[in-house]
């Protein structure tokens, strides 16, 4: 693969409910925040790619309305449909294929809708929306089967809660800091058994944008580049029923590749911090299981021996994560965007020292259907 | 630098108002295994799969991880590319960048969309903005409509002359076995007693809906040669995405996301003279009036001359430039499909597997799609490798 890199992020504050800003505005702060970022002009953008989604934002052809915000008038253009991280995968194939940059936008606005109602619109319409699944009751129905097949337990699970909210308060655009305890995760309302509300992502409004430029445009960009090592996606089966839902094996094919692309041969040692989709807290350990950083049904003791906590061998989700804001279609890129915040040294309080490797990673589908796996570095 | 792509193999449905034989994953599967049997290739040879359609007309959200038993996704990279009426340029493009990156080899585009399933004026309504454009001027034919009292005004083109295009696609049909509208030609007669829907564009003079899929495989040079005789090169590919509003559109001058992004692919593909140097075009015209305006857009003829062109019958089966063999939009409309039926269709007339609707020795060939809020993609095709 040619070098490429990131020369610019922006991310808006994330909260439950931005009264304030429709969804075009958001697109335009991260827009311009990225710009600003990359010390480019709307000159220095050859293309752009929006990231929506019909049903979340209630509007057919979503992407129509951010096409002026995101900068993209008179500019090559296009839309990915589905998390952040598989637009910024089109965007790094745009810049392969002869752009010197391209512009990656993301934008969510949950409280303008009803997720249950819009996950359900991900099931099938004949045998399996009528019972009401969406995506809480089938990430029960996942965390239910990994903790049968393993003997991960919901103590574990908080532990994850507890470590990422308590990550969120380093970072000024987490939408949920708080402290906690395993009591307080163990004690809080059963949302779907066993997802307990402080196992959940919170519903939330925010965008996020990052322009991937080539080598040449890279040079010319204010920040140091960040650069794209590994970069892979794969999906595997519709029907929950025809999945092992405890063996991630679309995310072990995604890292797979994405490793060897990396030249990563011993994940554990070789990357510094990772940034998951923990929609739920349950996912934190069965990611790491897929992504190869400890066997199958070890992702709970992995856990406890806290070795992804700020302080442990393998920092996870130091920003707090998808736990502590889930702007859908936007936390991927956001994952991305934490990447490179490390990579820089500008991750502020929540800051790892000496961060060469970053893994950032998003999902698409019930249960992880379908995985992205990036892998950036600081060093070509 | 980017690699040479070309398409080695396309696939349709055979197109109709209600396929109520299958349901939409076999809808698609119908469309792939085609394609993969037109390159004789298998699902296992695919690298990597782009899917789009519109969300809100089957009402299924996450189109590419529902349709993994039908677009062949399992354990593959799959991913949803949807742009409105564009979208199978969108996918189109999108998997001419995934094997231009460099990351793949082999990929699947694949376009579709269930229409009668749905209510497709009622999802397009939502296009637009829900407090100031939804109520009042909104859905696919109020700006057509529009477009079309506005060429009339400026040019003084008539109703005969939409007329005399929608009898050419409808004519051009006849030679499509896979087209809705097949086998059932009309006269101007025909067209202007029909049903008046928005003045001045009558039932005639819009496209169908239709349930239909379409799939094409690109490939990277080197493996394009070994597995097509003749592939289709892609010469270049642009997209132009304009207003947001649908009050922003300038009525009065010209498609000018067609415009913008037909000017890049002439210069990137080195075409001067469109008419003479294209041997033929599939153009995504949805009504009859945009196949007078938009051809003139396209710098096939001067401001106005549009009906002039059309009725010395450049455009029509042996004319200097034959315009939609395969009989266009108005033919058949399976909105996610469209776009990616144009550039099938550019495609296979440069393979030469036109059958009855073939042109003879067709070397360059222009697809476009058309959608949203006047948005235009652009593709040319070239026998020749760039």
């Amino acid at each position: 693969m040619e070098r490429i890199a990131i020369v610019g992020v922006g991310q808006t504050k994330y909260e439950r409910r931005k009264k304030g800003e429709i969804f075009y505005d958001l697109v335009y702060e991260v827009t311009v925040k990225a710009m600003e970022d990359a010390g480019f002009t709307l000159n220095d953008i050859d293309n752009v790619i929006t990231i929506s989604n019909d049903f979340w934002d209630g509007r057919t052809i979503s992407c129509m309305a951010v096409q002026e915000a995101a900068g993209a008038h008179d500019k090559n253009v296009s839309t990915v449909e589905g998390d952040g991280t598989f637009g910024a995968f089109y965007g790094a194939m745009r810049v392969l294929g002869g752009f010197g940059t391209t512009l990656v936008v993301a934008h969510s606005k949950g409280s303008e809708g009803d997720p249950r109602f819009i996950t359900n619109g991900m099931f099938d319409p004949i045998y399996h929306r009528p019972l009401g699944i969406e995506v809480l009751s089938a990430s029960a129905l996942q965390a239910n089967v990994y903790m049968e097949k393993y003997g991960v337990t919901e103590e574990q699970f908080a532990q994850v809660s507890v470590k990422n909210h308590g990550n969120a308060r380093k970072n000024p655009l987490a939408q949920l800091p708080m402290n906690i305890t395993v009591e307080d995760v163990m004690r809080s309302r059963k949302i779907a058994d066993p997802l307990k509300l402080l196992d959940c992502s919170p519903i939330s409004d925010g965008a996020a944008a990052i322009i991937i430029a080539n080598e040449e445009r890279a040079r010319k960009a204010h920040k140091k580049p960040v650069w794209i090592k590994g970069i892979a996606h794969c999906s595997e089966a519709y029907f929950l029923g025809d999945r092992d839902l405890a063996d991630p094996i679309a995310l072990k094919e995604a890292a797979k590749k994405a490793y060897a692309m990396a030249g990563i041969r011993d994940p554990l040692k070789e990357i510094d911090v990772v940034e998951l989709y923990d929609a739920f807290s349950y996912m934190e350990p069965l990611w790491l299981e897929g992504l190869g950083f400890c066997g199958p049904g070890e992702g709970g003791r992995m856990i406890e021996k806290k070795i992804s906590t700020m302080e442990g061998s393998l920092p996870v989700n130091p920003s707090g994560g998808v736990l502590s804001a889930h702007p859908v279609l936007a936390a991927g890129l956001a994952r991305i965007i934490e990447g490179v915040l490390q990579i820089r040294g500008e991750a502020g309080e929540h800051q790892i020292d000496g961060v060469k490797t970053a893994l950032a990673q998003g999902i698409n589908g019930p249960c992880g259907q379908s995985h992205c796996i990036w892998i950036m570095g600081r060093d070509q | 630098m980017a690699r040479r792509v070309a398409i080695v193999g396309t696939g349709q449905t055979h197109h109709r108002s209600h396929r109520l034989d299958v349901n939409g994953r076999e809808l698609i599967h119908e469309a792939v295994e085609r394609a993969l049997k037109d390159c004789e290739l298998t699902i296992r040879d695919i690298d990597a799969i782009v899917i789009g359609n519109m969300d809100h007309f089957e009402s299924i959200n996450y189109v590419d991880t529902w349709s993994v038993e039908g677009s062949g996704g399992y354990m593959k990279p799959i991913m949803k590319v949807t742009t409105g009426g564009t979208t199978g340029t969108s996918v189109a493009i999108a998997a001419y960048y995934h094997v231009a990156s460099g990351l793949f080899d082999k990929v699947l585009a694949i376009g579709w969309e269930k229409n009668s399933e749905s209510d497709t004026t009622g999802a397009i309504i939502t296009c637009s903005d829900p407090v100031w454009d939804r109520f009042s001027y909104s859905g696919a034919i109020p700006s057509l409509a529009t477009e079309a009292s506005a060429y009339m005004e400026q040019y003084g083109a008539t109703q005969e002359d939409a007329a005399r295009v929608a009898v050419r696609e409808r004519t051009h049909a006849m030679n499509n076995p896979y087209a809705q509208l097949h086998g059932r030609p009309i006269t101007i007669k025909d067209v202007m007693e029909s049903a008046m829907l928005a003045y001045p564009i009558k039932l005639l003079d819009v496209c169908p809906r239709t349930d239909g899929a379409c799939a094409v495989v690109f490939a990277a040079e080197g493996t394009a040669e070994r597995i097509a005789p003749k592939p289709a090169w892609i010469k270049a590919c642009a997209v132009r995405h304009a207003a947001t509003w649908f009050g922003d559109v300038d009525y009065n001058t010209g498609l000018l996301s067609l415009k913008r992004a037909s000017l890049e692919v002439y210069e990137k593909a080195g075409i001067r003279h469109p008419v003479e140097e294209l041997d033929v075009a599939e153009l995504y015209l949805p009504y009859s009036y945009a196949g007078l305006k938009w051809i003139e857009v396209l710098g096939f003829c001067g401001p106005g001359e549009g009906p002039k062109f059309i009725w010395e019958g450049h455009s029509d089966m042996g004319g200097k430039l034959p315009i939609n063999p395969s009989g266009g939009v108005m033919s058949t409309n399976c909105i996610g499909a469209t776009a990616l039926l144009r550039t099938a269709e550019a495609a296979l007339q440069i393979m030469g597997k036109g059958d009855k609707r073939q042109v003879p020795d067709v070397k360059t060939a222009l697809a476009t799609g058309f959608g949203g809020c006047w948005w235009s993609d652009a593709i040319i095709m070239s026998s020749k490798k760039p």
